[in-house]
């Protein structure tokens, strides 16, 4: 906290009263209550580098937001920090709460950093955006009612590349071997794959749990080469699939790599003539709907190159947060639940619009598989991705991708 | 077959170890001559991964790798010349501090000119994909970098046993005092320790910007690594050193084979037995100086 000295407490304070005397006290007011909103993301570490785009995304919004005159005629004060690790983010989550007054968290990546700011923000009946976790368990048995969970979960990333895989005959019957990272995320999207390949006919003829600081695979791909699978998937997260990625091309084994986690930030750090294989994306920035080209256009124009999904789930969150607000006229922690689990539909710029279900609290929304394009046809260095049509098809409910009650039982206190 | 998978895990081990050894060797060389340990060494390491990158566009891969070890090395020059000269004789907590300090600098200003954002560049085309011979298999590129990094080491060896550069340079670790009894100044011998030592990280860098991630914080991902080996292998010996970077390259191979989920830890179960058995290290000399 910033410390005033007496003397500018007290010149402050003057001005304040002068400028009520004067009947100036809207602007004073407006200063001096703007609403607080705090924003972790994980800034170091594996996933510090697509957490960075985060921070980028998430300020673009509160500019924006600020330029259109705030919310309810109030400036929004984003307060964003680097989470570090989940007992770091918990403190910080606290602290953001209980000392520096946030009216509602959003932002991280990590599910295991999320997990323990769910508790913080349950323990403090306020509002948490969870924007870019994507465990299972976040919205299943870990749920609560004070959480919101943006981004894709695992069980709809496997079925979009799952999806996309067997139209390529290449599930059913199909020997897969799982890279997997060896935390809360990655045991999460180890089972939701298991249940894709129990459904479909694979067979899982082994595992490897991966230490999230591990930056050498070659033991790992001795393992894989060793069970000659058909297929190699990759269940890593941030720089550690860049890291198999450049190896896997290194090594230059026969069987195709897939994979049912990637962030596209970490397409782009593995580099065109490394990346082969289908994936999962929550959102690409050639996603042709205008907006999101809106969103890339000013994205761009600010920071020099195009976001990157986390920087298009904050933003589109702190957007569809002000909406929230600006409808109830209310930053009440109950008032927004209440407004959400109405299932209000907003344009986060895809071709559907999404809600968040009532029951578990996730944003329902459209996800694509994506194909690798070949270097010389891409455009620049940012052009990677071939999307593929969007899942669920346009004629099918969206939830038809999300996990049922019974896959994903969520039970919210009142 | 269960013990061809084991034996190729040791091989690849020994693999990996090399890799190791560029960054650790240069970490001990330092300190047994200068009696600082260099917390900035890693920086070294991301300069010459980010060098490289940057060469890569202009002169490809090839010419790139070999000339940013030199380039991080004339940067070595000024490291050692204006900032660790001015604390051999210091307190060894100072030297800690201006290396530490050194290292956040030089990962910020990485983040500065590059962004925070990996960059990315490849293994050329003639170099990918692997050689089976007999029933093991190897990365093509990786047995490249265990070819250079084996000249390196004969080349090193030579210098510190065969040449009168050597002979000063061992004397100066254990006499430093009898040295300039002599009326041999030490300090350019020290500025050349220093220049080799992060030439070598620099050049670790740039053999594995095709296949890490190169972002701003790889250096300090990587010290860890190597102060383990250095510790290993005892402070102060060459070979020690070397058998340090094959043994956990090797442990961390069959920690893999048998337990993946250990595969981490393994390396520093092995150093703390290490230091159960043998305080100074598997190798370490007594050096009077740091008694």
């Amino acid at each position: 906290m910033i410390r005033y000295p007496r003397r500018t407490l007290l010149r402050a304070g003057a001005a304040f009263v002068g400028a009520s005397a004067l009947g100036f006290p809207a602007i004073v007011r407006a200063q001096a209550e703007k609403i607080r909103i705090g924003h972790l993301t994980p800034l170091t570490g594996f996933l510090g580098v697509i957490g960075s785009y985060a921070q980028l995304g998430v300020k673009l919004a509160a500019e924006e937001i600020n330029a259109s005159g705030g919310i309810l005629g109030r400036p929004i004060d984003l307060l964003s920090e680097d989470s570090i690790n989940p007992a770091t983010a918990a403190t910080k989550a606290q602290r953001m709460l209980e000392q520096d007054g946030a009216v509602v968290l959003l932002g991280e990546i990590s599910s295991a950093s999320s997990l323990t700011i769910m508790q913080v923000a349950e323990r403090n009946k306020k509002v948490f955006f969870s924007t870019g976790a994507r465990s299972d368990a976040l919205r299943g048995k870990n749920c609560n009612k004070y959480s919101f969970h943006c981004d894709i979960p695992n069980t709809v990333m496997v079925n979009a590349v799952g999806t996309a895989l067997s139209q390529k005959g290449m599930v059913k019957g199909k020997k897969f071997f799982t890279l997997t990272a060896d935390y809360i995320f990655g045991h999460d999207l180890l089972k939701a794959a298991k249940t894709f390949f129990g459904a479909h006919e694979a067979n899982l003829i082994g595992d490897e749990l991966i230490a999230t600081d591990v930056t050498d695979f070659s033991p790992y791909l001795l393992k894989v080469r060793q069970a000659k699978p058909d297929v190699v998937c990759c269940n890593l997260a941030g720089n550690q699939v860049t890291n198999l990625v450049k190896q896997y091309a290194e090594f230059g084994f026969p069987y195709p790599l897939v994979g049912f986690n990637l962030n596209t930030g970490d397409a782009w750090a593995a580099g065109a003539g490394n990346l082969s294989g289908t994936w999962p994306t929550v959102w690409y920035h050639t996603l042709n709907n205008p907006t999101s080209q809106a969103f890339v256009a000013a994205f761009t124009k600010k920071y020099g190159k195009p976001p990157e999904n986390h920087a298009w789930i904050d933003y589109v969150t702190l957007k569809l947060l002000a909406e929230a607000i600006n409808t109830t006229k209310s930053t009440d922690s109950g008032e927004l639940i209440a407004y959400f689990e109405k299932q209000v539909q907003f344009d986060i710029g895809k071709a559907r619009k999404a809600y968040f279900r009532a029951w578990d609290h996730q944003l329902v929304q459209e996800a694509y598989p994506f194909t690798v394009k070949p270097k010389d046809q891409m455009k620049d260095q940012w052009d990677m991705l071939v999307l593929g049509e969007a899942v669920p098809a346009a004629n099918d409910p969206l939830e038809t991708i999300y996990p049922t009650k019974e896959q994903n039982p969520c039970e919210m206190k009142a | 077959m269960q013990f061809e998978f084991l034996l190729e895990q040791v091989v690849n081990g020994l693999v990996l170890g090399g890799y190791y050894l560029l960054i650790a060797l240069g970490l001990s060389l330092i300190f047994s001559v200068g009696g600082i340990v260099n917390l900035a060494h890693g920086a070294f390491y991301a300069l010459g991964a980010y060098v490289c990158v940057e060469l890569t566009k202009r002169l490809g891969f090839g010419p790139s790798v070999v000339i940013s070890p030199f380039v991080v090395a004339l940067l070595g020059i000024l490291f050692e010349r204006f900032i660790l000269r001015r604390f051999y004789s210091a307190d060894p907590i100072l030297s800690l501090l201006v290396t530490f300090g050194l290292a956040m600098v030089a990962e910020q200003a990485i983040r500065m000119m590059w962004g925070a954002a990996p960059v990315s560049t490849e293994i050329p085309q003639s170099f990918r994909g692997s050689v089976i011979v007999g029933d093991f298999l190897f990365s093509r590129y990786r047995l490249l970098i265990l070819a250079v990094v084996a000249a390196i080491l004969l080349g090193i060896w030579l210098l510190l046993q065969k040449t009168s550069f050597g002979r000063v340079v061992r004397a100066g670790i254990q006499r430093p005092d009898m040295v300039a009894a002599l009326g041999i100044r030490l300090q350019p011998y020290m500025t050349a320790i220093v220049m080799l030592g992060v030439g070598l990280a620099a050049l670790g860098g740039a053999f594995f910007a095709p296949i890490t991630t190169v972002h701003p914080a790889m250096g300090a991902e990587i010290m860890t690594v190597a102060f383990v080996v250095v510790v290993i292998g005892g402070l102060g010996s060459f070979w020690g050193v070397v058998i340090a970077a094959l043994l956990v390259g090797v442990v961390r191979g069959i920690a893999i084979h048998f337990e993946p989920a250990a595969g981490e830890a393994s390396i520093y179960i092995l150093m703390f037995l290490v230091l159960l058995v043998r305080p100074r290290g598997l190798l370490g000399e007594r050096i009077e100086k740091f008694e």
